[in-house]
């Protein structure tokens, strides 16, 4: 059965319509890659997928594990197995990051009747995953995300998705606004969850992070569809010669 | 005097006689003093909304019920254990327990406290050794500018006092519980404590107000703590009286050169509250902290007024005040610094954050800057807002439920306050009993069972 199926999926957000019939599916072991030009509705098909209520889905399906994916709250699609790193992950004063990933953790294995962690049994998990990701033990206390450079977020944000260890990952634009260095730590970190009952999709304007996480399948998003679909050559096609040809003249901006 | 007392006022006069003819045994000058006080507060009367201090605290509710002074409970045979035990904190060096403002010895912990410490009841240092409070009793407050510390200060009787020897240091807390016990009409109590930290001491103080059953009550309370050169002193103060109670309480503190003091108000109970703090850094060098929560439910009034006087130069102040309004409540952060001319070099700083759970919810949040001096920093900042919309998503998405991450944004939110509380026994006791008064438990009544697991988990930071 597939990871993730996605059919004739159109969604609106205040009333504008952006996916305008998405059809996507995505088998376990396989990475895919959804690559457009900004206002395609990249960002919006990550949003809708874990949930975010502002969007309206206006038509379509979604199977996640081949469950309705589209009638469930944010925190079921998570416990289902659902992850998405933020393009621009939330500040949380006031929460450690080890508290806030333990009650991730946890609500997760309580919905799944699986025993909950304590403190005790979670920390060295957490501490393996942020060697991984070369992220110093002092994040371990910090308020999540609060004062992080931009890299730091971004890398928690693969430390979560490493602690979580969901079936469907989504990478929201991970790469944007990275530096070489912090792109490969990144990439080092997804690459160590690529497992063979497990799928990714990395959502991106750039070719550059395809470098690192060579997907089995690239998508051209453009005005809200699938235009293109192929190998990881199609990456480089699109790096070379860009997205003009693809957009429609005149399209609305919508990420 | 008696001719200026309206019809109104007419409980206070009646009880301010009985009262008299009682206590006897006050030295001269604090009948004296009682007197100017009563004086002072027939004069004044009750403040109005009119009062720049009073704009957004109506305190009609108190000037028109007819409060008696409370019933001695102490005889009444009743058995307190339970509560007793739900406002131990542990790891306290002792607990002062007070009955309807009296002082309850056989209800009291007085722990093993160093030599020359004294903690215990103010009326019983008055009979025995009056003369040694004059130096500071009632020399702190100011009874021409605020009409409640006038009409305690006409009725002190009992309350706590503590004296710490020069160079004491107290690891662990010193509490005061007061227990009022509400009867079939309306009563008052003025608990009024003292504590004199001398030079080089160190110490935290806990104030405690609880209710033993509900009504209507008035608890009106001053505390003056005067902190030596380079003491220390943190004080706490918790309200979570009953739903019908008033409670105006007042904290003056007069520090040294070097003084560090904090004030740590938690307002959590009460129908109408007000939490008067008032430091006057009187020394060079001195520092002081006020912290503050206030979570209010239902149609509670919180009403949290500073007053920061910088009296000497290079001292700082920081005031940091979270509030968290939910149903009809209204809460009020007044915050004024006066900066007096020869203050040079102050450094004050003053921030409130509020969040607003409902739409009825209200706050009143007003800075009051005065400064006389020329070479100063002085900054100020207020926030009103919601739940963050995208961190609750943000915690759902990674598989959190709703009303648990929205608990656990306001958890947060209050540990803004509590992590600046330094006395660990206090702050741990005060994080679990935040943590079950927060909304999310429709009851507010501090139980954990109606909440999820995860949340009613003890907070802690792991690592």
């Amino acid at each position: 059965m597939s990871i993730l199926e996605v059919k004739d999926l159109h969604a609106n957000i205040h009333n504008h319509e952006i996916l305008k019939g998405v059809d996507l599916t995505v088998n376990p072991g396989e990475v895919h890659s959804i690559m457009g030009p900004n206002g395609s509705g990249k960002s919006t098909l990550a949003q809708v997928l874990a949930r975010r209520e502002s969007y309206e889905v206006t038509r379509g399906q979604v199977l996640l594990n081949g469950k309705d994916l589209l009638a469930m709250k944010p925190e079921e699609a998570a416990c289902e197995g659902l992850f998405m790193a933020f393009q621009y992950p939330v500040e949380i004063p006031g929460i450690s990051n080890a508290y806030f990933l333990r009650a991730a953790v946890n609500a997760i294995r309580k919905y799944r009747g699986e025993e909950e962690l304590d403190a005790m049994d979670f920390l060295p998990l957490l501490k393996e995953k942020m060697r991984l990701l070369e992220m110093d033990e002092h994040f371990l206390s910090r308020p999540v995300n609060e004062g992080f450079s931009g890299g730091e977020k971004k890398r928690n944000e693969i430390v979560q998705m490493a602690v979580l260890e969901p079936r469907m990952a989504i990478l929201d634009e991970t790469d944007s606004g990275l530096d070489i260095d912090a792109l490969k730590i990144v990439a080092k970190g997804v690459n160590a969850m690529r497992s063979a009952d497990r799928a990714i999709l990395v959502v991106t304007h750039y070719q550059r992070l395809l470098n690192y996480i060579v997907p089995d399948y690239v998508h051209v998003l453009v005005d809200g569809r699938i235009v293109k679909s192929g190998g990881p050559e199609l990456a480089l096609e699109l790096e070379e010669k860009g997205y003009v040809g693809w957009a429609e003249p005149g399209s609305a901006a919508a990420d | 005097m008696a001719t200026a007392v309206t019809e109104r006022l007419r409980n206070y006069l009646e009880a301010f006689h009985a009262l008299g003819a009682e206590e006897r045994r006050q030295p001269a000058w604090l009948r004296a003093l009682r007197e100017r006080a009563f004086a002072r507060f027939c004069e004044t009367g009750f403040p109005t909304t009119k009062d720049e201090d009073w704009r957004f605290t109506n305190v009609n509710a108190i000037a028109r019920t007819p409060f008696q002074p409370a019933r001695d409970a102490r005889r009444s045979g009743a058995i307190y254990g339970d509560t007793l035990e739900a406002c131990r904190i542990p790891g306290a060096s002792c607990q002062l327990v007070f009955l309807n403002g009296r002082f309850a010895p056989e209800l009291s912990d007085l722990g093993s406290l160093p030599q020359g410490v004294r903690a215990g009841s103010l009326a019983e240092t008055i009979a025995q050794h009056g003369e040694s409070l004059e130096a500071h009793l009632g020399r702190y407050v100011n009874i021409d500018r605020d009409a409640f510390c006038a009409l305690n200060t006409a009725f002190i009787e009992d309350g706590a006092y503590v004296y710490l020897p020069r160079r004491t240091v107290l690891e662990a807390p010193i509490c005061f519980l007061f227990i009022s016990i509400p009867g079939d009409d309306p009563e008052m109590t003025h608990p009024r404590s003292l504590i004199v930290a001398e030079d080089a001491t160190e110490a935290s103080i806990v104030e405690d107000y609880v209710s033993l059953g509900s009504g209507v009550f008035f608890s009106n309370a001053v505390t003056e703590l005067v902190a030596g050169e380079d003491a220390v002193i943190s004080h706490y103060l918790i309200e979570r009286e009953d739903r019908q109670a008033f409670n105006v309480s007042t904290l003056r503190t007069q520090q040294a050169r070097s003084a560090n003091v904090s004030s740590h108000s938690v307002l959590l109970g009460g129908g109408l509250v007000r939490n008067n703090v008032h430091p006057v850094l009187g020394g060079e060098g001195g520092e002081c902290l006020i912290n503050g929560l206030f979570i209010g439910n239902g149609s509670q009034h919180m009403d949290n007024y500073m007053l920061v006087e910088h009296a000497s130069p290079h001292c700082s102040s920081r005031q940091f005040y979270n509030g968290i309004l939910d149903g009809h409540s209204h809460g009020v952060f007044h915050g004024r610094i006066i900066v007096h001319k020869d203050a040079q070099k102050t450094d004050a700083k003053q921030t409130n954050r509020n969040l607003l759970l409902s739409d009825d919810a209200q706050i009143d949040t007003k800075p009051q800057l005065e400064i006389y001096a020329d070479d100063v920093k002085c900054t100020h900042g207020a926030t009103i807002g919601q739940v963050e919309e995208n961190a609750l998503f943000y915690m759902r998405s990674r598989g959190i439920d709703e009303t648990s991450a929205r608990s656990l944004l306001l958890l947060a939110f209050a540990n803004e306050c509590l992590d600046r509380m330094k006395c660990r026994p206090v702050r741990e006791y005060l994080q679990d009993l935040v943590q079950g008064w927060l909304p999310g438990t429709s009851t507010a009544a501090g139980t954990d069972a109606a909440r999820g697991g995860e949340v009613a988990r003890r907070w802690e930071e792991v690592g």
